[in-house]
């Protein structure tokens, strides 16, 4: 097996007028979490499609698995799975008989596929409902259906569009728990695109970010973090008024002070010593509880990355 | 090829006995057709219901009312309902999707058929018993299994060319109804155009009624023939992912 599941050049998609991808070169190496992040309307779906080989690229390429995805997208469809944008479960039909399709679908053996039915649906907690029709559960409960039958037959390469979107946070960290495990337990490549930055932090290796089509950032998400926000310091306490700030702000490493309650952020321009910014803090009658050093979330990052294109 | 012409089979199945979600909408579209045809027109006719031609009104309306309710929902119904990009995004090749959901139409239309020809020879034994039993003509039975089997065959691929364009089932459905009633309009007004346009139409037209049972079941069986190749010629020509997963 080839040792990068995804590789495109210049991957390109026009619709009439409009250019949905412009010119996507990443690789996204087996056996980790790719996160694909952007904001609505930025091609994450377009480039699922084209790496599924269900729509040809205007200008580029793209491999998948090894296979060419315009001219071998059955060898590419033959290997991978997928969540798309909607569950694409039949809910006229019970949770066990989707499973039994799509394992019929993927030829498993009838002793195997009653074996890898059990096991999802003993895994999230439903094997005593595998009889309901799929139209009477909760939207929760069907994506996590939807994913079982993504990952149902092991696929090397599983890719997942927005698994948790529209979900309450319960049932997103539900689904969340779910792919981590089940990628981990597999040992799968998941190709994961997201607008949730706090899910794509957690779950993903490596990260892509795309605005309009174009690639803007590509790396693990530290590095992202590391690359766009600089070092940050957080600290608990009382007594932030406008002249410790406005000390603060005077002083050349600090890019940016945000006071709100009890919390105050700061953003340095580079790594530095926090002990005299503390010791600044205390000498102006802030009383000062708790620090902590960190860097800028991926979210911040990601809204960073958005505003410097605009 | 094969396998998975059958998975399609057998997933669609699944949702066969139902019109727009329903099942007790589907049952009583199904059965007052089949108690018509298959019980009361023979109930009323007694024997010659099994010696004349009228049975081949089974052979076409038994078709049109299975698969034509059936139809519309092979791909417009995965798409209003959101499940054609997954079964796109699938391994299954593009000739099992369209001849799965293809045969299933025809399967069910034609046995349904058969099975409403079986009954109305049933009653008129039951009712008109006279010591032996009585059967259609061979010929005539002959004529109803590939009649009835072409014709459902036709609105099928018919139903599935429509069904690849349609953004909903109910569009779908009411598209093949608009379609289906061309050829019924030109067998209506046909016969009048002969009459009024060409110079020896009534020739032509004494001909055509002079023609036996035997003759009007080999055209007729032709024509079909020849349609459902042309319509499903042009559904497999429709069918590209490319398409479907952007409509």
């Amino acid at each position: 097996m080839s040792t990068t599941a995804i590789r495109t050049e210049n991957l390109t998609r026009d619709f009439a007028t409009v250019r949905a991808l412009d010119g996507l070169s990443i690789d996204v190496p087996s056996g980790q979490i790719f996160g694909f992040l952007g904001p609505n309307g930025a091609g994450k779906t377009t480039t699922i499609n084209l790496l599924l080989g269900l729509l040809e690229p205007s200008e580029g390429r793209a491999e998948v698995m090894g296979f060419d995805t315009r001219t071998e997208a059955h060898q590419v469809r033959e290997r991978v799975g997928a969540l798309l944008e909607h569950t694409g479960l039949y809910e006229q039909m019970s949770a066990e008989d989707n499973l039994e399709f799509y394992g019929r679908v993927w030829r498993m053996p009838s002793s195997e596929r009653q074996a890898r039915i059990r096991e999802l649906l003993a895994h999230m907690g439903v094997w005593d409902r595998r009889k309901e029709r799929v139209g009477k559960w909760s939207k929760g409960m069907k994506q996590k259906l939807a994913l079982a039958r993504a990952l149902f037959h092991r696929p090397a390469l599983v890719f997942l569009d927005e698994p948790t979107a529209g979900l309450d946070v319960m049932a997103a960290s539900a689904v969340r728990e779910d792919l981590e495990a089940l990628a981990e337990r597999e040992g799968m490549t998941v190709f994961l695109t997201t607008h949730n930055m706090a899910e794509a932090e957690r779950l993903c290796s490596r990260v892509a970010v795309i605005r309009q089509g174009q690639l803007v950032a590509l790396g693990r998400p530290d590095e992202l973090r590391a690359r766009t926000g600089g070092p940050r310091v957080e600290i608990v306490g009382r007594g932030f008024d406008e002249h410790a700030l406005a000390l603060l702000r005077a002083r050349p490493e600090v890019a940016q002070v945000e006071a709100h309650n009890a919390h105050l952020t700061i953003d340095m321009r580079q790594e530095a010593d926090t002990a005299p910014l503390i010791g600044l803090l205390v000498s102006a009658g802030v009383q000062v509880e708790e620090v902590r050093r960190g860097k800028a979330s991926l979210e911040e990052v990601f809204v960073t990355l958005m505003e410097e294109e605009r | 090829m094969t396998a998975d012409l059958l998975t399609v089979l057998w997933k669609d199945s699944r949702g066969l006995f139902r019109v727009q979600g329903s099942r007790s909408r589907a049952l009583l579209t199904i059965l007052v057709p089949v108690i018509m045809i298959g019980i009361v027109l023979p109930l009323q006719m007694g024997e010659d219901w099994l010696t004349t031609a009228w049975p081949l009104m089974a052979s076409i309306v038994i078709p049109l009312i299975t698969v034509g309710t059936s139809i519309p929902e092979a791909f417009a119904g995965e798409r209003e309902r959101h499940t054609l990009p997954t079964l796109l995004a699938s391994r299954l090749p593009d000739r099992a999707i369209l001849f799965g959901k293809w045969a299933l139409g025809v399967g069910y239309g034609w046995l349904m058929t058969l099975a409403t020809l079986l009954v109305s020879a049933a009653v008129v034994n039951i009712v008109y018993w006279d010591g032996q039993i009585a059967f259609y003509r061979a010929d005539m039975a002959l004529a109803h299994v590939v009649i009835s089997l072409l014709f459902a065959g036709f609105v099928a691929s018919l139903g599935v060319l429509i069904s690849l364009r349609a953004s909903t089932a109910q569009g779908a459905q009411q598209a093949l109804i608009s379609a289906l009633l061309i050829p019924l309009m030109v067998l209506q007004i046909g016969p009048m155009l002969l009459l009024s346009v060409i110079p020896n139409g009534r020739d032509i037209l004494s001909q055509i009624t002079s023609l036996n049972f035997t003759h009007v079941a080999l055209i007729t069986a032709g024509v079909l023939l020849l349609l459902n190749a042309g319509v499903l010629l042009a559904a497999m020509a429709r069918f590209k992912r490319a398409r479907l997963i952007l409509s």
